[in-house]
Formats: C-alpha cells, structure tokens, sequence
C-alpha cells in the first residue's frame, strides 16, 4: 500500500519511540513493585536488586515474553475487520501506546496506583470499540482477560497462604527450626529453578526449537526443567552453608537466624519474581509496537504470518533496563524503606507465589498485573496470621484503581486515535 | 513522578512493637513501688517525692505512647490479632501505670504513716504484685515470636505456660493480701480510723495491680485461640 511506504519508517519510529517510553516507565515504576519486598525484607540491597532485576527482567522479556506480546499485538482486536483498513490498525495501536504511556505518566505523578496492564489493554479495547467498531474487539478474549485480572490475585494469594503454611509446619514451628531451615529451604530453590526452566522451554524457546528443526515433548521439558532445579538447589545449598548461626542475635528475637537462612532463598525468588514480571508486563511497550512493525513491514497484510523480529523484545528489554538505572533505584529504595514489616519468611511466600501466578500467566499469553498479583499473594500470607498489619483501604484502592484506569485508557486511546487520522489525512 | 504508585503502602506498622514499647515503659513505672515504699516507711518524704516524680514522668511517656498507638490503630487494618483485642490489653497495661500512680500520690499527699510492724508484710505484698506484672510483660514480649511462628505450634504451648505463671503469680499475692489485711485488722482499733480507711483502699489497689497483670494474661490467651 502507497500509504506504508511513503509513512513506514516514521510510523515505525515513532512506535518504537513510545513504546521505549512504555517500556522505560514499567522499568522506573513497575519494577521496584515486584521487586520492592525483596529490598524491604533486607534480603538484597537496592543495588543487588536493580542488578538482578535488570538480568532477569531481560531474560524473562526476550525468553518468555512472546505469548503475551502475541496477545496484546493481536488477540485483544479482530484482525479480520482492519483487513480492508490496516492504517486503522497502526493508527490504533500507536494510539494505545500514547494513551497508555500518558495515563500512567500522570497516574505516577498523582501518586494513584494504576497497573501498566490495565491501562494499555482498556486503550486497546477504547480505540477498536469505539474509533472503529464494536465488533474490532475480540469480546471473548477480552472476557478471558477481565477472568484473568479476578483469578489471578486469588490464584496467588492462595499458592502464597499454602507456601507460608509449608514453612510454618516444616520450619517454624519444629524444635531446631535453624536446622530444619537449612535442611528444607534447597526443596524452595528447586521450585523456583523448575518453573523458570519450564516456562522458558515450553513457552519462550518454542520458536528457537522449531527454528532448528527440534522439538521437546512436555516430558523432555520437565526433566530438564527439573535437572535445572536441581543444579539451583545446589547453588543455594552451597550459599546456605555459609550462613552461621550467630547466638547474639537471638537475644532479642529467637528466630533471627532463621530469618537469615530464608534471606538467601529470597534471592532467588527475586529472580523469579523479575523473570515473571518481564515476561509478562513488557508485552505491554512492546506488543502494540509489534503491530505496527508487522503491518507497515508487510505493506499493510494483517495476516501475513510475519515472525516477531527480537529487536523489538530486545528494544522493551532494554527499555525496562533502562528505567531501571535512570529511575527505578530511587523508587525502589523508597519502596524498600516503605516496607518494614515483612520478613525474608513471609517475603518469600509472597513473591514466589506471585511469580509463578504470573508465569503461568505468560505461558497462557494472559496480560495480568505483576503488582495487583503481588498484593493478592500478599494477603494470602497475611491470611495465614504471617504479618503484622495490612492496610485494607489501601489494598481496596489498588483494586479499585483498574476501574478507572480501563475507561481513562479508553478515553484517551480514542482521542488520540482521531488525531491521529486527521494528521495523516486518513 | 510522586510515588504512591507502589505496593508499600498496603504494609501497616505492626502493632506489636510499639504494645511492647508500652509496656516496657509500664513496668519501668510499676518497678519503682519498691523503692517508693521504703521512703515512705523511712518517712523520707523528701525523697519519697522524687521517686514519685519519677513515676509520674514514666506514667505520662506510658500515656504517650498509648496515645500514638491508637492513632495507628485504624479500622481498616488487617491483623493477625484482632484490634479490640491489643486495644483491651493497652488498656490494661496502661491501668497498671495509672494505679501505680494514684498508690504513690496517696501515700505521698498524706504522708501515710503505715504501721512499722506491717513493714515487712507490706513490702512483701507490693513485690509480688510487682512480680506478677512483670510476668505479663513476659508474656507481652514473646507476641514477636508468636506473630513469627503465625500464632501456633510450640511458641503457643510457651506462652501458654508463662500465662500459667502468672496466674500462680496472682494466687500468691492473694494470700499475701489476705496475710496483711489479717494483721492490719487486728492493729487497726489502735489507729486513727481514716488513716486505716486509706491504708485498706491502698492494699486494694496494689491487689489490682496483680489483677489487672492477670487480665493481661488472659488477653494474650484470647490472641492464641483460634
């Protein structure tokens, strides 16, 4: 179409342009979220954390990032309506980033907690609905999505109650609960190097294998998933013999050495929990710019079978990273100074009952929010008597934030998109 | 970019430390009867009203802190104990410090002559409430460690035990109230009837001491049940 190559390279430019910023903003903010209980439960350092976060947040993006990106760039509308207008669709998706980048820029400067999620599929969803009609939209997907915002939190508040349960009974409450830490604590590590392996294979390298003509039966994935476990636990094994029981401590609070056992497996859930959060919560810079790069690439075909070039996931990655050195440290210390009352025990249950809530999540191509998840995991813990307050109201206004970030994203995705066909005289 | 936009702020402070923190300061006011005592019985009064002042400065920093708890105590906070519950055990710490108060301004506005012969007994008696009250406090200290082990296991079966003591506690200073009142009946016909009448209420209150250390007890029983 004579449309994509007179505008191709400006269009594409300007996607990558916001989506950058998207990407930046969720690396600034988003993050230290996910990883915030890590910094607060005095597990990691702000600067081991930023370090983790930004390997594996990478990792998570470019390894398992694909089946949300592959939602957002195409199961929230209907390709089959745009096929007669694919500029539509550019305009749209370029729309959707601008709004949601715009909506979170001022949600942050408002201090509102909105999730990066909510706000890019609701501008999704505002622009196809409203800018080109009611039928663009993939409802039934969009359904599944809305499910997936609901169960999420509960799926991770639940696994997180039955983590913080395992511990009680295996750890806390025995006579030698240092020993038993140090005995049961690898079985943890296990998990945690099991689920990032397994997604990873069955998910993130699906493509890489079919490239070479390889492929991996569900059984080969979890052995090898499972000998990648078992070589973290050895790790972590190795790095608990380090940790010595130091008497002085106990004087004030006798589980204080236990505490230090579970610091070091809260290392490794971080990892997790960055993993997780770049697999899924990068789709949404990156997935609206994959859009506009397949359509202007292939001359306006929105169903070419078009690959997703690695330069894009490589572009969110590194804006995620990027966030992460220009701002996320100052954020991150805030948060970390913020939450005082969650120890490495419950910091743990917490994060890794999230992370594996929202891996699941991106192995399913499901966009939920990291941050919405987390706060579910969190009141699971709390739930099994782990921690001292929760602050109800806030918990309600985080929940109730996403109503209004989805008509808001809408609005504003809408708006733009109508500027949008005025400038290029569509 | 303010940063409101975080998970931080469903984290509450928990209310343990700062209940302990209180009480801390109860039993620093409660464990200078003794020593306000023995001034009294050696008609020091001068130095009988230092001590007090020193109660008094320990009762107010008490109220201080009851103060501020409560302002962080919020309905919408989500706890692992519920609110009315370490509402009622403030409370009750706090009456101990305020009976500790009224006991010594009594004795000091008075200048209360207490019988010489009841010295011992006496002493005896304000002790053990002092004991008894200290026991809760111990009690008040392991909340840390249970809210550790999420309130079971064998950390309960620990603070079961140390509530155990103190209720023994609270049974030896009964007998020992009794002991007294027993031997100040028989002096009192000799006494000036008001001074008497001060003496038994006095008796009343440092027996309400070890009450309250009691109720305490049974509060942080209450947070164990599930």
């Amino acid at each position: 179409m004579e449309f994509f190559t007179e505008y191709g390279t400006i269009l594409i430019l300007l996607a990558a342009l916001c989506g950058f910023f998207m990407a930046w903003g969720v690396g600034a903010n988003d993050v230290a979220n996910a990883m915030g209980t890590s910094v607060g439960s005095k597990a990691l350092t702000i600067k081991q954390a930023i370090l983790i976060a930004m390997v594996f947040e990478f990792a998570g993006a470019y390894l398992a990032g694909g089946e949300v990106t592959s939602t957002i760039r195409k199961g929230i509308v209907d390709s089959a309506i745009f096929q007669e207008r694919p500029e539509d669709l550019v305009f749209g998706m370029l729309s959707a980033l601008l709004a949601a980048g715009f909506w979170l820029a001022i949600a942050s400067y408002r201090g509102w907690p909105v999730s990066t999620t909510h706000s890019i599929v609701g501008a999704i969803v505002g622009f196809a609905a409203v800018g080109v009609s009611p039928d663009a939209v993939n409802w039934g997907k969009v359904g599944t999505i809305v499910m997936s915002w609901l169960v999420s939190p509960i799926m991770a508040g639940t696994i997180s109650f039955l983590l913080f349960r395992s511990v009680q009974h295996l750890i806390l409450l025995q006579d030698d609960p240092f020993a038993k830490a140090k005995r049961y604590i690898p079985i943890y590590m296990f998990f945690v190097g099991f689920l990032i392996a397994m997604v990873t294979l069955l998910k993130g390298l699906k493509h890489v294998f079919k490239d070479n003509g390889m492929s991996l039966s569900f059984f080969d994935s979890a052995l090898i998933a499972s000998a990648v476990g078992m070589v973290v636990a050895m790790i972590g094994s190795y790095l608990l013999t380090k940790v010595k029981r130091d008497l002085s401590l106990e004087v004030d609070n006798r589980f204080a050495n236990v505490e230090r056992v579970f610091a070091v497996l809260m290392i490794f859930t971080a990892c997790s929990m960055a993993f997780a959060h770049g697999s899924n919560d990068v789709a949404n810079a990156v997935g609206p710019l994959a859009a506009v790069v397949s359509i202007v690439s292939s001359g306006g075909d929105i169903s070419a079978k078009t690959g997703m070039p690695s330069w894009i996931l490589l572009l969110g990655g590194s804006g995620i990273v990027v966030g992460l050195a220009t701002y996320g440290f100052k954020v991150m210390g805030t948060i970390g100074r913020k939450i005082t009352e969650l120890t490495p025990s419950r910091g743990f249950a917490a994060e890794l009952g999230a992370a594996a809530t929202v891996v699941i999540a991106s192995g399913t191509g499901l966009p939920i929010s990291t941050t919405h998840t987390l706060v579910g995991a969190v009141l699971g813990v709390g739930l099994a008597r782990g921690i001292g307050a929760l602050n109800l109201r806030m918990v309600g206004s985080i929940f109730l934030s996403w109503l209004v970030t989805l008509p808001a994203g809408a609005g504003l995705s809408i708006l733009f998109f109508f500027l949008f066909k005025a400038a290029f005289n569509q | 970019m303010t940063l409101g936009n975080s998970i931080s702020n469903i984290f509450g402070v928990s209310p343990i430390k700062p209940l302990q923190n209180h009480m801390a300061e109860v039993i620093n006011c409660v464990s200078k009867l003794e020593d306000f005592l023995n001034t009294a019985f050696d008609d020091d009064w001068d130095k009988a009203a230092t001590v007090f002042d020193a109660i008094s400065a320990n009762e107010q920093s008490a109220d201080d802190l009851k103060k501020q708890f409560r302002m962080h105590m919020p309905k919408s906070l989500f706890m692992p104990v519920s609110r009315g519950d370490l509402l009622s055990i403030l409370t009750q710490q706090d009456h101990i410090a305020n009976l500790t108060k009224d006991i010594c301004g009594i004795i000091l506005g008075r200048q209360m002559a207490i019988p010489k012969a009841l010295r011992s007994d006496f002493i005896g008696f304000a002790d053990s409430s002092v004991e008894t009250c200290k026991k809760a406090h111990g009690a008040i200290n392991e909340l840390d460690e249970l809210l550790e082990t999420g309130f079971a296991g064998s950390e309960v079966k620990f603070v079961q035990k140390l509530i155990r003591e103190l209720a023994t506690q609270e049974q030896k200073v009964d007998k020992k109230e009794l002991k007294l009142r027993k031997k100040l009946f028989n002096l009192e016909a000799e006494l000036p009837p008001v001074n008497v009448m001060f003496m038994y209420n006095i008796i009343d209150q440092i027996g309400a001491l070890a009450d309250t250390a009691e109720q305490i007890g049974n509060q942080v029983e209450l947070l164990l049940a599930k």
